[in-house]
């Protein structure tokens, strides 16, 4: 019994430790409040937070209420983080006028699509365009495709943050999330 | 609408709801509501916005949320309540008691010379609202009603929202610091004491 339940365990791959790792950094850097709209490379993370009683775990209806909102934690002296998907990037654009021009920290977790891997090409615009329209608007990005490397990542960039007044984003690659292929899934 | 000699002076409306305002937090959405605000009395406790159109509300709920013991007004106008509508939403779940949405409705875009909104054709900000899931959600239309309003920002009971009809009326500029860190740091440090400066 023993020996088939630790055969099992070698044949089930690891799953990734990435996401517990990152809830605790985020929690060590105090995070308060969690903005979001749900990613599937999220979603492990997500669960954390909301079965915290520690953090406020946001829903919204579009990426730029969340740069708005933690504008406003801020302004209260509550640290937050915004997780989003590349696609939502986009949707920031002109709200991240208000952390840079008010020297306010901002912390984006961004799960990327259109990139490593994509098999949908509708992903793909907003996807390669997700680095240089953060870095227009004055974002400090850092993309990270190595799993063992998401959690230094992020605490670096709460740091940079948090004591530079800066908007910051770690893009998460599909490297580390895995490329989705939806066509396995389709009726052959 | 039918007189517009019949509609309420905005900064009238303003001036009321900041009366005695003792230590009410205030988040002044982009253009006119910005200088209404700023004409009642620049104050460390207001966040008038320069730009980043729709961000009001959403400032409001962050801070409301970081801040539970404090009452926070939103004072913002019809054309930047309408960019971000799906805000109402995403307050209204979170329904925090301490934060009034108070909408300067002219009907107008008003910086850009006075192009009608939706609401000028009837589009109504406070059923939206009140759809989303706020219920204390109402169209007004009287300084009685006003005073009302500034009654429930203050004592913050739950989450409000108005849709005050006013005059489209374009007056003089009355500008707050266009500087963001000195309004960011001033009232960081009137909100959470000079340790602020230092964090």
């Amino acid at each position: 019994m023993a020996e088939a339940a630790k055969s099992r365990a070698e044949a089930a791959p690891a799953l990734p430790t990435w996401p517990d790792e990152i809830y605790r950094v985020l929690k060590d850097a105090g995070i308060r409040q969690v903005a979001m709209v749900p990613d599937a490379g999220h979603s492990r993370l997500i669960r954390s937070f909301e079965a915290d009683p520690e953090t406020r775990v946001v829903t919204l209806t579009t990426e730029e209420e969340g740069v708005a909102m933690l504008a406003g934690a801020w302004l209260g002296g509550e640290r937050g983080v915004l997780l989003l998907q590349s696609s939502g990037v986009g949707n920031c654009i002109n709200m991240l006028s208000l952390p840079v021009i008010c020297h306010m920290p901002l912390l984006m977790i961004v799960t990327m699509r259109g990139d490593w891997g994509e098999f949908n090409p509708w992903q793909i615009p907003m996807g390669q365009g997700t680095r240089p329209s953060l870095e227009a608007m004055g974002v400090i990005v850092n993309k990270v495709d190595e799993p063992d490397l998401v959690a230094s990542t992020v605490q670096g960039a709460a740091n940079l943050a948090f004591n530079t007044w800066k908007p910051v984003a770690v893009l998460i690659g599909q490297r580390v999330l895995g490329a989705k292929n939806f066509k396995e899934l389709a009726r052959k | 609408m039918s007189n517009p000699n019949a509609l309420l002076h905005r900064r009238d409306v303003v001036n009321e709801l900041l009366r005695d305002r003792a230590d009410l937090l205030v988040i002044a959405g982009l253009g006119a509501p910005n200088w209404d605000v700023s004409a009642a009395g620049d104050h460390p406790n207001n966040f008038p916005l320069w730009g980043a159109m729709g961000a009001a509300s959403m400032i409001g709920l962050g801070l409301a949320l970081a801040q539970p013991k404090r009452k926070v007004l939103v004072i913002t106008g019809d054309g930047e309540m309408l960019m971000n509508i799906g805000s109402l939403a995403t307050i209204a779940v979170e329904a925090p008691k301490n934060l009034t949405i108070a909408v300067l409705d002219n009907e107008r875009f008003g910086e850009t010379g006075m192009q009608k909104t939706p609401t000028a054709s009837g589009v109504d900000l406070a059923a939206i609202a009140t759809a989303c899931g706020i219920r204390t959600s109402r169209i007004v239309r009287t300084m009685a009603e006003v005073t009302e309003l500034r009654d429930l920002a203050h004592e913050g009971r739950g989450t409000a929202f108005a849709q005050i009809k006013i005059n489209p009326e374009a007056l003089v500029f009355v500008m707050p610091p266009a500087d963001g860190v000195i309004l960011t740091t001033r009232f960081r440090q009137s909100v959470l004491g000079d340790e602020a400066l230092y964090n």
